[in-house]
């Protein structure tokens, strides 16, 4: 393989064990602190029922998701621990971007593929995770990550199939990729 | 002595706080690590960079260990610890949707909120999709309900699950992580690729 000789152009990021590591002490601090694991799914989902309720509140009020959602926070869906944790999510990327001139307006894809095709693919995802996440009560974060910190059977299974299926399905979405 | 918030150590307000302060250490970690990168995140299913799972299960075999010291030491009460419930098809079919997902979106809904911050594009597109899945679930919860709700295992932990101790299970899991890391630098060298 005469690739592998050809130098690798590699934009710098810390070693990703110690990456790891530091993710897993931000994970053991927030078990410490506040009980539970990190999360990102549950504080979208947050922002989409304080929008319904904005937008549409009689349809919030007869539709069974919102009602109970509503029903098990009394103080307002934005009021959640998920929703502050994840605004300090957007200011620690984006300080760390600031940081090592990472910050750029961009569609990253493929030079095999427009990014029309990119962007296209990439509302396809999020609706799928969006669902799916929702489905399966967390996302990567609190589901598979947070889950499998804690020892949760759950968490294992989730990582299981989230990667799995994904494996599963890598050969037939090869040409957005490599 | 922890959880501080189930043992009232701190207030409510103070804990959201600390929840900001977590997500910056949270957002900061990933996108140091390359998380804001969907070429960098799909690498680890075809090899050319495994980064996902160096640093995911780096992160998970740290937080497993240092739990069970913590709660060892006295310093946590890993019983006040949310464990994540297990609903075992809803888990099962949730996470092979969000499997197709991160295929073909090339993010998941952390990473997505990371790479929008520092200005991808594709990752806004990402988190718009993300709002319009979590908004089709909510509509068709009704029907969704059963499925949802049922078979519903309680919360129990794997060595629960396999009836071993909590430190033969983390031990065996660190065993399978070193190897598959070994796996993942092997996959690097053998499948490289170009930065785009």
């Amino acid at each position: 393989m005469s690739e592998s000789n050809k130098p690798i152009k590699k934009t710098w990021y810390i070693n990703p064990y110690l990456g790891g590591v530091l993710l897993g002490l931000v994970l053991i601090a927030a078990n410490f602190v506040s009980g539970r694991g990190l999360g990102a799914s549950g504080a979208a989902k947050s922002a989409v029922v304080a929008t319904v309720n904005t937008v549409a509140p009689a349809h919030a009020d007869k539709t069974l998701f919102y009602e109970e959602y509503n029903a098990s926070h009394a103080e307002g869906p934005l009021k959640s621990w998920l929703v502050f944790q994840m605004l300090g999510v957007i200011v620690g990327a984006f300080l760390s971007g600031a940081i090592f001139n990472r910050l750029k307006f961009k569609v990253e894809h493929s030079p095999k593929i427009t990014s029309r095709r990119r962007l296209i693919f990439a509302v396809i995802g999020g609706i799928l995770f969006g669902f799916g996440s929702q489905l399966g009560r967390g996302c990567t974060s609190g589901s598979a990550l947070s889950g499998m910190g804690v020892l949760s059977l759950g968490g294992f299974i989730s990582m299981a199939f989230i990667f799995g299926t994904a494996y599963a399905l890598a050969w037939f979405f090869r040409k957005n990729w490599i | 002595m922890g959880p501080l918030i189930n043992n009232n150590l701190i207030s409510q307000n103070t804990n959201f706080f600390l929840a900001f302060l977590v997500g910056i250490g949270f957002g900061f970690v990933l996108e140091v690590s390359g998380f804001s990168s969907s070429r960098k995140l799909a690498g680890v299913f075809y090899g050319y960079d495994t980064v996902v799972l160096k640093v995911f299960f780096t992160a998970a075999i740290v937080a497993m260990v240092g739990l069970l010291f913590m709660s060892l030491f006295n310093w946590i009460d890993l019983d006040l610890v949310y464990i994540n419930p297990t609903y075992l098809w809803s888990t099962i079919i949730g996470g092979a949707i969000m499997g197709a997902g991160f295929i073909t979106g090339g993010f998941c809904p952390g990473t997505g909120f990371c790479a929008a911050s520092i200005g991808k594009i594709d990752a806004i597109f990402f988190i718009g999709g993300l709002f319009l899945g979590i908004l089709i679930f909510a509509e068709a919860y009704p029907m969704l309900e059963p499925l949802y709700k049922g078979s519903f295992k309680g919360s129990p932990t794997l060595p629960q699950a396999l009836g071993l101790k909590d430190g033969v299970v983390v031990l065996g899991i660190i065993f399978v992580a070193l190897g598959m890391f070994w796996a993942g630098e092997w996959a690097e060298r053998k499948f490289p690729r170009e930065e785009y």
